[in-house]
């Protein structure tokens, strides 16, 4: 389904179905949030103890197992892994730290420009600012170097993980924690959130579909493709809140936000530089992780250790603002992005280019 | 001609491997891709950039994009 209208299509569905989630009782504007739904499912896991965050989300296990069966039917499951592995769990950790600055991922941004809310606006400026500090590094010969391939079984463990995930959700043994009030206590039924899952999960592995992507392809090799599935969620969201009545234009009252336009826009500007140096946004790395592809596992991982301590050391955003621990942490991830990004800098990729040479190889 | 090796590569770095072959020769160049991804982003990127392009498949998932102005 490389085609315009699959790509287009996808993001209708995705637009749609998110709102019809919040219609079966998640939070407003978090139909789907990769970064949020992570940090619920670490927090189910006790890996933090933020009390009202704490849910296993269907909606990740089904996207993974989605986009996993996918890939299996098409044959594309292809087991890859040793790009640099623990510069992307770092990586995932300081994505994270950004998106629960800004309090969501660039999809949430998506969905929660889609249902008014103007903060989401300036989120968007960071991230397209963020995206650009990215494409800079990859144009000057960023790279975290070759994948290689692996034993099929380290690729199955992943999809397997996600398996025993959605057994602990149904059996919810003692040492799980569910939240009894809060974000984590608002979600749909787990069996429609699975099945909203499967189906993201499957039509994004066949698009593609990437909100990193979409920006920086635009402005990389002038390639719309990705970006038009980035436009459609946004369309289809605001017609699905118009229609069920969650619609509300502006800056204030919104749902799981903050107005602090300063660190909206500081905390997606480092989710867009971290994700671009990745090769995609949260939604991508989970699509990739399904597929074979052991870096996105670790990055995944790395997401989740970001949440925990973005929550066990006060990082995280709440609708009351930044704490100031999440402004240092903020801080010290830029740091951390330019040194990554600076000492990855291959600087003989133009060099190695000529004619009748070949190129490339390590 | 150019011979570019992407294969291991992830997004989108393909794409601007085969940008850069393009920049120091134009005429002709060869990229070898190894996942589907990539390949259909390559081939996108030729398409878009005026290239006719001819690819074959090598082996699973690897694939042999030979593009021409």
């Amino acid at each position: 389904m490389d085609s315009k209208k699959g790509i287009i299509f996808t993001g209708a569905l995705i637009g749609i179905l998110a709102v019809i989630l919040v219609r079966f009782g998640n939070p407003v504007n978090m139909g789907i949030c990769i970064a949020c739904f992570i940090r619920d499912t670490a927090g189910a896991l006790g890996l933090h103890r933020a009390d009202v965050v704490q849910y296993i989300r269907p909606e990740i296990i089904g996207i993974v197992l989605g986009a996993f069966m996918m890939a299996f039917g098409k044959k594309e499951f292809d087991v890859r892994g040793g790009s640099s592995p623990f510069i992307r769990f770092v990586l995932g950790f300081i994505v994270m730290i950004g998106a629960l600055m800004f309090l969501g991922c660039p999809l949430r941004m998506v969905l929660r420009l889609g249902g008014g809310d103007l903060n989401a606006l300036i989120g968007l400026a960071g991230f397209v600012v963020g995206i650009i500090v990215g494409i800079i590094f990859l144009k000057s010969g960023f790279s975290l170097k070759r994948t290689y391939r692996l034993s099929k079984l380290e690729g199955y463990l992943f999809p397997m993980l996600n398996i025993v995930l959605f057994i602990l959700l149904l059996t919810a043994p003692a040492f799980i924690f569910f939240s009894k009030k809060g974000p984590g206590a608002m979600h749909a039924s787990m069996w429609i959130a699975l099945a909203a899952g499967l189906i993201i999960g499957g039509l994004v592995q066949r698009t593609r579909l990437c909100m990193v992507g979409g920006i920086r392809d635009a402005i990389l090799f002038k390639d719309t493709y990705l970006i038009l599935g980035f436009i459609s969620i946004f369309v289809f969201a605001t017609l699905g809140n118009l229609y069920f009545g969650f619609y509300k234009l502006g800056f204030t009252g919104q749902s799981i936000a903050h107005t602090d336009g300063l660190w909206n826009f500081l905390g997606m500007a480092l989710a867009g530089w971290g994700s671009v140096l990745l090769g995609g946004c949260p939604l991508r790395q989970l699509i990739l992780a399904s597929e074979g592809n052991v870096d996105s596992v670790i990055t995944i991982l790395g997401m989740s250790a970001g949440a925990a301590f973005a929550h066990n050391f006060s990082l995280a955003a709440s609708a009351q603002g930044p704490s100031p621990n999440g402004k240092i942490a903020v801080f010290i991830g830029f740091a951390l992005l330019l040194i990554i990004a600076y000492f990855n800098l291959e600087q003989d990729v133009k060099a190695a280019v000529k004619g009748g040479v070949k190129v490339g190889a390590n | 001609m150019a011979q570019i090796d992407t294969r291991g590569m992830s997004c989108p770095q393909p794409v601007l491997m085969t940008k850069k072959a393009l920049e120091v020769c134009s005429i002709e160049v060869t990229v070898l891709v190894d996942s589907k991804t990539a390949k259909s982003n390559v081939e996108r990127y030729l398409n878009l950039t005026g290239y006719s392009i001819n690819t074959i498949e090598l082996d699973t998932n690897t694939f042999k994009i030979s593009a021409k102005k």
